[in-house]
């Protein structure tokens, strides 16, 4: 059965907005292809979450304009915290739905690193974008999610590093959210060419109280043989957002994707990070830290598929669950026929804090080959009593026990994130969100 | 000088009676020793001076300088200067053994009053010298992956780092080589003093060759049932503790076998 949803937005409405972002004209027959697809659709079915009274398509307004900045000393005291003025010199900052900051090395450009919001991309770097964008990675009609997205897009960033460049600096992207009726069609589309390597770090930044919009976010991230991406992330949407967000690698042979993820919404969420492992010895690392709290609803998937021969998967997923909020932790090795000597490792730890939190670590190994190694762990647990006894031997509070006991959990993440701007406010995200 | 007076201690573990009626007096500038075949309650004993929560005081006092310890937390016993060196301590992961410590530290002082960086770094750079410890044993996690002669060293580390008044030091000799032996004794014998009492908990006369205790007590079946010089524990280690047993009528020396 299909279920018919009419769409807030026509044709013509995506059209114009295509027309008045300036975008390739391609981009306008996209989308407006996917928003005819979107209405026939079904909708995604997240293992162990029910969704389908949830609010994933209607929203107050396509998009809002923004004040764009002059300078990085404009930005709000939160955002400013999370750069490293001095040092971070090829960053890109969204306001709400407006592109609102862009600055590239000299050094980069001339090395042909590209880096630009992604209705520019589409007129400027048509061809590239048009190759990867919702074709290999994320596809319009996988569901009604992916091709709501694609017709509705307002905002995201493209960047681009050719083959046998190496980008030593992190390259930094902001999404700073403080307009509660903005709703957030965020797409991320990172392609790294042979040989090359790029350290990516995006940050969303919700500063109002509630937000009455959606958020649909999709990235791909492509490796071509040999390169390296290492993409970290730190999610802080507010309240009341409906969260879609989906992160998708394709790795070339010999190459590696390096995943980071601080998900730290406090609204419902639905995430999914997938990463196919296509050529042959390519490498996935995916680490991922999750606070849920209130009366939050949360579904996290991560899989890495084997497609290619010695291929190497390590899922690592951390969850604290609190109040009265639920998180299903749903993590997929798969291994498909012909990938042979590949190693699928998983490791799901879930720490609960209170009675009615629900916490789940379901690890799913899926193996069509033989000559494979495969693992995984899980545990649902709380906070040990005999650690906390330990702690508060030596004077520590129970308070502040509890605290070092939280963090040391998440520390295997948060430690891994790329720039410490970024790794300071995770910490302090955490902080504020166990408290 | 300051007293950790025990009266009288009755403790249960689940339900079941462990200690029946202990008594013991510990000042600064004395070092007990507390010997016995397992299973007797030393353990029992030490887990009920900081407060475990499985362990039940159902009647007697604890106090220190007569404040009534067994109405503190666990923390505030620490902070009133009590520590225990556990037999199993336990292990953290993310938290690196420098953070802990300096979190220790810093609880017993007032805000605004924290020790300063510097002054933390270089005093815990000369007591790891002194216990002979590895460098990266400060940014390893606390406990996690220590050996167990690692482990016995880091309690002690701590226990010089943190300064008690008195302590309570539970089997830190088992599962050490002899030259591990004498460097944590070393690290005792360094708190020796006047502002420092302990309570070595131990089944081996080997440790106190090290350590020349004060005092010996022998504890069976819950109580304290005999206390000497250091002589005693010689005798126990030459002769064990059958003559003790005849000499007080006791048949069996662990407590409540159930049948
Ligand atoms: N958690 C527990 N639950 C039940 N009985 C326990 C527990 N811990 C210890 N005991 C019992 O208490 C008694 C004393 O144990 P313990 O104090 O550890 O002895 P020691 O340290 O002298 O070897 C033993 O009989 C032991 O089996
Ligand atoms: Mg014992």
């Amino acid at each position: 059965m299909t279920v018919e949803t009419k769409m807030a937005l026509t044709e013509q409405d995506v059209r114009s907005y295509s027309a008045k972002m300036n975008e390739a004209d391609w981009m306008a027959d996209f989308r407006a292809d996917a928003l005819a697809k979107a209405e026939q659709l079904p909708m995604p079915k997240p293992d162990k979450t029910k969704i389908d009274k949830w609010n994933f398509t209607e929203f107050p307004v396509h998009a809002v304009e923004s004040a764009s900045y002059s300078s990085l000393d404009e930005l709000s005291e939160e955002a400013r915290a999370l750069v490293d003025k001095d040092q971070q010199n090829s960053i890109y900052i969204q306001h709400n739905n407006t592109p609102a900051y862009l600055s590239l090395s000299e050094e980069l450009k001339a090395k042909g690193v590209i880096m630009t919001d992604i209705f520019t991309a589409s007129r400027e770097h048509s061809d590239l974008v048009k190759k990867y964008f919702m074709t290999d990675g994320v596809k319009v009609d996988e569901h009604k999610l992916t091709a709501l997205h694609a017709a509705l897009m307002n905002g995201g960033v493209f960047v681009y590093v050719p083959k046998n460049v190496v980008v030593e600096e992190p390259i930094q992207v902001l999404f700073l959210h403080d307009d509660e009726q903005a709703s957030l069609f965020n797409h991320v589309l990172i392609v790294a060419e042979a040989n090359s390597s790029v350290t990516y770090v995006e940050n969303y930044l919700s500063t109002v109280e509630e937000s009455k919009g959606l958020a649909n976010i999709v990235s791909e991230v492509f490796t071509g043989d040999n390169a390296q991406i290492t993409y970290g992330a730190v999610d802080v949407l507010a309240k009341g957002f409906t969260t879609y967000v989906n992160r998708r690698g394709v790795a070339g042979r010999d190459s590696r994707i390096d995943w980071a993820l601080g998900l730290m919404n406090d609204s419902d969420t639905i995430s999914e990070s997938i990463t196919h492992l296509v050529g042959n010895g390519s490498h996935c690392d995916m680490k991922t830290v999750v606070v849920g709290r209130g009366k939050q609803r949360q579904n996290f998937t991560t899989e890495i598929v084997h497609w290619g021969m010695d291929t190497e998967g390590f899922i690592l997923k951390h969850g604290v669950v609190k109040e009265e909020s639920t998180c299903i932790f749903n993590g997929i090795g798969r291994i498909a026929k012909g990938a042979t000597r590949s190693n699928a490792v998983q490791e799901s730890r879930v720490l609960m804090l209170s009675e009615k939190a629900r916490g789940d670590a379901n690890p799913i190994l899926l193996i069509d080959e033989d000559d494979v190694t495969a693992g995984h762990a899980a545990s649902v647990g709380r906070v040990d009593p005999m650690q906390l006894f330990y702690l508060m031997s030596r004077g520590i509070s129970q308070h502040e026990a509890e605290r070092l006991v939280i963090h040391g959990f998440l520390a295997p993440v948060v430690s891994k994130l790329p720039i410490e701007g970024v790794k300071k406010q995770l910490t302090e995200v955490i902080e504020r969100k166990v408290r | 000088m300051a007293t950790l007076e025990i009266k009288d201690l009755h403790v249960e573990i689940e339900g079941k009676e462990i200690l029946k009626g202990v008594d013991l007096t510990i000042n600064t500038n004395e070092i007990h020793a507390i010997m016995g075949p397992n299973g007797t309650g030393k353990s029992t004993l030490a887990q009920a001076i900081m407060g475990h929560p499985k362990y039940v005081v159902t009647s007697g006092t604890i106090t220190l300088d007569g404040e009534d310890v067994l109405e503190m937390e666990v923390d505030e016993r620490a902070r009133a200067g009590i520590f225990l060196g556990m037999q199993y301590p336990s292990e953290i992961t993310g938290v690196t053994n420098a953070d802990f410590l300096r979190s220790a530290i810093n609880a017993k002082r007032e805000e605004g009053d924290e020790i300063s960086l510097m002054k933390f770094i270089r005093e815990l750079d000369s007591k790891m010298e002194i216990l002979e410890m590895d460098e990266d044993m400060a940014t390893r996690y606390l406990n996690e992956g220590f050996s167990g002669g690692e482990k016995k060293r880091n309690e002690i580390l701590q226990l010089t780092m943190l300064k008690p008044k008195f302590a309570v030091l539970d089997e830190i000799d088992s599962g050490l080589d002899i030259d591990a032996l004498k460097i944590v004794s070393k690290g005792i014998n360094e708190m020796r003093g006047e502002d420092f009492g302990c309570l070595i908990i131990t089944h081996y006369q080997r440790l106190l060759d090290y350590i020349t205790p004060d005092t010996v007590h022998v504890m069976m079946q819950g109580k304290v049932v005999k206390s000497g010089g250091a002589e005693l524990a010689h005798k126990l280690e030459e002769q064990g503790y059958d003559w003790i047993k005849e000499e007080l009528g006791i048949e069996d020396e662990t407590v409540g076998l159930e049948v």
